[in-house]
């Protein structure tokens, strides 16, 4: 047994070194991204909070686990005390303490909760609509909308037997033709539906997903930080068929400035930066 | 039990042989068995499923299936496993358990435990074969969300079909399982005298009786809306996706622990015996266990956060979610203190079921990370789930099973199993299965969807790992198969009670079991003794 708990420690123990160490290495990936919005370090946080609570709780009945196992083994001439079978007392003790854990906690889950839902004083409003398998973006009262799907690359390498290495694509399977393109520090209304089946709208680095429902009209919001310009990456959540897995999401996040030409720019239809290869499929019945 | 003193004999102990022994069988023990062999045959099915899933995902790119064909080994893998592999599983252990613990000749109704039986094989025939049918076999999900699931070929309705009669199957057991317990509990044998065993399966038949009907009704309405024009979850026609997803879970979630309290059962039995000390606080768990069970049918909607319910029912089931973990931490915390002052020993039994204590309560952190809703927001729909019910799931309720199956094995065989060869199988499935399921926690919180058959190549590594942990354990369960029945063809003779510890009424018997568990039943002083050694 001890080997075991051996192997579980020096685990443990590489897992720790080589979190820091690892900024871009693909091992380091170990843990949630702390993301770019407000309310994505808010979840990072609560993350993080339960977790450390899980890690003591652990710690405690695993010890207790690991404690009896060691101490109280046949093989070293344990004797059992068998007449302890109940006591009221112990019971009332691990009840009452995991419930006040369970109220700490759910105070400022509560609190977040009630933020993300806070979608009031929206500056900009995007109507996101699944599609299998592309999403479609259509920015409200401005007259911009277009589809977006996989890269070309991508879907080539991505083919069954395509002999193309995934290694060499940048961005495998997280590239798109047009990328949705929203300012920087500025709350950004995301309305979500979908026209055939149920998607998922999930950039991790803005904290949270979402399902776009046929029928139904979701919505979430985001705050990119100012300063945290850039481009962020995500993919649909729910299983939506065939390419589920091959309708990625990419978001560029530019400065106010930046974004007041670009959407000039769609409205005159002047620079066809985010023209499809493609003409945009009419919606299905 | 109105009049003990004269005990009905059935002297037409005929015992047909060959196949019709099986066909026609309405003896407990023939039955349970044909339930595990069918629950195993399934687990191998499913598992070869799994390491389908396993061998695309060891590396990005399409090497070896269709994006559709994988969505169907999905969908498919949960099927089996779920009613084909745990469930029969855990009615086999109570077919041969529940009459000999409380002290019964059978099963109270015989017929129609060999006719739950059957049917299995029929509704997995059906659904096996949708397979080889044009479209290929049902690729939205064991969820069946519409309407994806709607768009299923033909083989929708043999799907449909199938669950059917699963679910008729699991009612039925679920009915011979109630009827059995509150019957024909021998003279003395009390419900709080009854194995926790008994209780946790007294449990879970309820919640199958109550949630089954849920799930046929939720998949004949798809099967309506499908072929008969009802619109009950389609938008178009003024229905709502999203209702299917409620009632789904109403049924999803007390199914969940369907396939968990009877592995509390099981480990409520192994433990006080290898710790050759009685279970600490017996009612306290039998309340645990009900607490569960009605918390259950209140927590559903925290498996679908992110369709965008209102705050109070966000909060709402997040508090109940929560509170799901005061009633698991007692259990925890009383198998624990079961172990306290005992005089431990290490039998394969005993590591199954402390592989179960430690990596069933890192499940439960997961799940109590889970039920936090912001967090949820980004744990929803990825590995990071998956990590989490399979670790409920495998090391969970499989190795209980696992358990229950070398503890009982003597019992039943009359003949003991290969210590060396359990515990090799023990010490490769322990550590395959954290190889397999550990990183996809990593996995999932670095961001990688569940369900998708290719992906980013920042997620290569960890899925690399994922994989050979998986070829690891899934390949171990071979030697399973090959202990039991090494066991079985030329096992050492077991004595009566091959472990010191053990206590109950089952313990009582003969080894091997004879074929009428208690028959005359056990007398008062009997059951006394079963009973007192336990409590």
């Amino acid at each position: 047994m001890t080997y075991v708990y051996r192997s579980i420690a020096l685990l443990l123990a590489l897992t720790v070194v080589a979190s820091p160490l690892t900024a871009h290495a693909e091992w380091g990936d170990l843990n949630m991204p702390v993301g770019v919005t407000e309310l994505s370090k808010e979840i990072h946080s609560l993350h993080m909070t339960i977790f450390w609570w899980c890690v003591a709780i652990g710690v405690f009945v695993f010890g207790w686990m690991i404690w009896s196992l060691v101490a109280f083994r046949k093989s070293q001439g344990a004797e059992p005390d068998v007449t302890m079978t109940h006591s009221t007392k112990a019971e009332i003790i691990w009840t009452v303490i995991p419930v006040v854990i369970l109220v700490i906690m759910a105070i400022p889950a509560a609190r977040t909760l009630i933020a993300i839902e806070d979608t009031r004083d929206t500056e900009l409003s995007i109507k996101v609509t699944g599609y299998q398998w592309k999403w479609h973006y259509d920015y409200l009262g401005k007259d911009v909308k277009f589809f977006s799907k996989l890269d070309r690359t991508s879907d080539e390498t991505r083919q069954l037997n395509s002999g193309l290495d995934p290694h060499a694509v940048p961005d495998y399977l997280l590239n798109v033709d047009n990328p949705l393109v929203v300012p920087e520090d500025t709350k950004v209304r995301v309305l979500l539906t979908a026209q055939d089946v149920i998607h998922a709208w999930w950039v991790p680095q803005f904290g949270m997903k979402k399902d776009a429902i046929p029928g139904t009209v979701n919505e979430i919001w985001f705050k990119v930080d100012a300063g945290k310009t850039g481009v962020y990456r995500g993919q649909c959540a729910e299983l939506c068929g065939r390419d589920h897995g091959f309708m990625p999401i990419v978001v560029k996040v530019v400065s106010k400035q930046e974004f007041a030409t670009w959407l000039a720019a769609q409205q005159t239809g002047a620079t066809p930066t985010v023209a499809s290869r493609e003409p945009a499929p009419s919606p299905r019945g | 039990m109105a009049n003990t003193s004269t005990v009905d004999h059935h002297d037409d102990h005929h015992a047909p042989t060959g196949l019709k022994r099986w066909l026609y069988a309405t003896n407990h023990k023939d039955i349970g068995t044909l339930y595990l062999i069918f629950a195993c045959t399934m687990f191998f099915l499913g598992g070869a499923m799994a390491l389908v899933i396993r061998a695309e995902l060891f590396q990005p790119g399409l090497q070896f299936v269709d994006p559709q064909f994988f969505n169907s080994m999905t969908t498919m893998h949960a099927l089996l496993m779920i009613f084909g592999a745990v469930m029969p599983a855990w009615t086999g252990l109570a077919n041969w358990m529940i009459p000999m613990q409380v002290g019964a000749p059978d099963m109270a109704l015989p017929r129609l435990n060999n006719f739950s039986f059957w049917l299995l094989p029929f509704a997995f025939t059906l659904l096996l074969l949708t397979l080889f049918i044009p479209g290929g076999a049902p690729a939205g999900g064991w969820t069946l969300y519409p309407p994806l699931s709607l768009q299923a070929g033909d083989s929708f309705p043999l799907t449909i079909f199938a669950i059917h009669l699963m679910g008729i199957s699991s009612i039925l057991g679920a009915i011979n399982v109630v009827v059995t317990i509150m019957n024909m509990r021998a003279p003395g044998m009390g419900l709080l005298n009854m194995p926790l065993f008994c209780w946790t399966w007294l449990i879970t038949a309820y919640l199958l009786i109550a949630v089954m009907p849920v799930l046929a009704g939720a998949v004949t309405m798809l099967l309506t809306d499908h072929f008969f024009g009802t619109a009950f979850f389609t938008a178009a026609g003024g229905g709502d996706p999203v209702m299917f997803q409620h009632i789904f879970w109403f049924f999803g979630h007390p199914e969940v622990y369907i396939l968990i309290l009877p592995a509390f059962g099981v480990v409520s039995e192994i433990i006080p015996t290898f710790s050759r000390k009685p279970l600490f606080g017996y009612e306290s768990m039998v309340y645990a266990s009900a607490s569960i069970a009605f918390l259950s049918f209140i927590v559903w909607a925290h498996h679908m956060f992110t369709v965008g319910m209102p705050l109070a029912g966000q909060l709402f089931f997040m508090l109940s979610t929560m509170l799901i973990a005061v009633p698991t931490g007692v259990k925890v915390f009383n198998w624990c203190a079961t172990m306290w002052k005992g005089s431990i020993s290490f039998e394969t039994p005993m590591l199954f079921a402390l592989a179960f204590l430690f990596l069933f309560t890192i499940g439960g952190f997961s799940g109590l990370m889970l039920a936090i809703v912001p967090a949820d927001f980004q744990y929803h729909d990825s590995y990071f789930v998956v990590a989490h019910f399979h670790y409920v799931l495998v090391p969970g309720a499989v190795f209980a099973i696992m358990a229950g199956v070398y503890y009982w094995l003597p019992k039943w065989s009359g003949r003991m199993y290969s210590e060396k060869l359990g515990k090799l199988h023990f010490w490769l499935s322990t550590i395959g299965v954290n190889i397999l399921f550990f990183p996809q926690h990593f996995l999932g919180l670095a961001g990688m969807p569940r369900r998708i058959p290719d992906y980013s190549t920042q997620f290569a590594d960890w899925n690399m790992v994922s994989s050979i942990g998986a070829f690891v354990f899934g390949f171990s369960q071979l030697l399973f198969v090959y202990v039991i029945w090494q066991a079985v063809r030329s096992g050492e003779k077991a004595p009566a009670r091959p472990w010191e510890g053990a206590t109950g009424l089952d313990w009582e018997l003969p080894t091997p079991a004879p074929y009428h568990s208690w028959d005359p039943p056990p007398t008062r002083e009997v059951v006394a003794k079963g009973v007192a050694q336990q409590h």
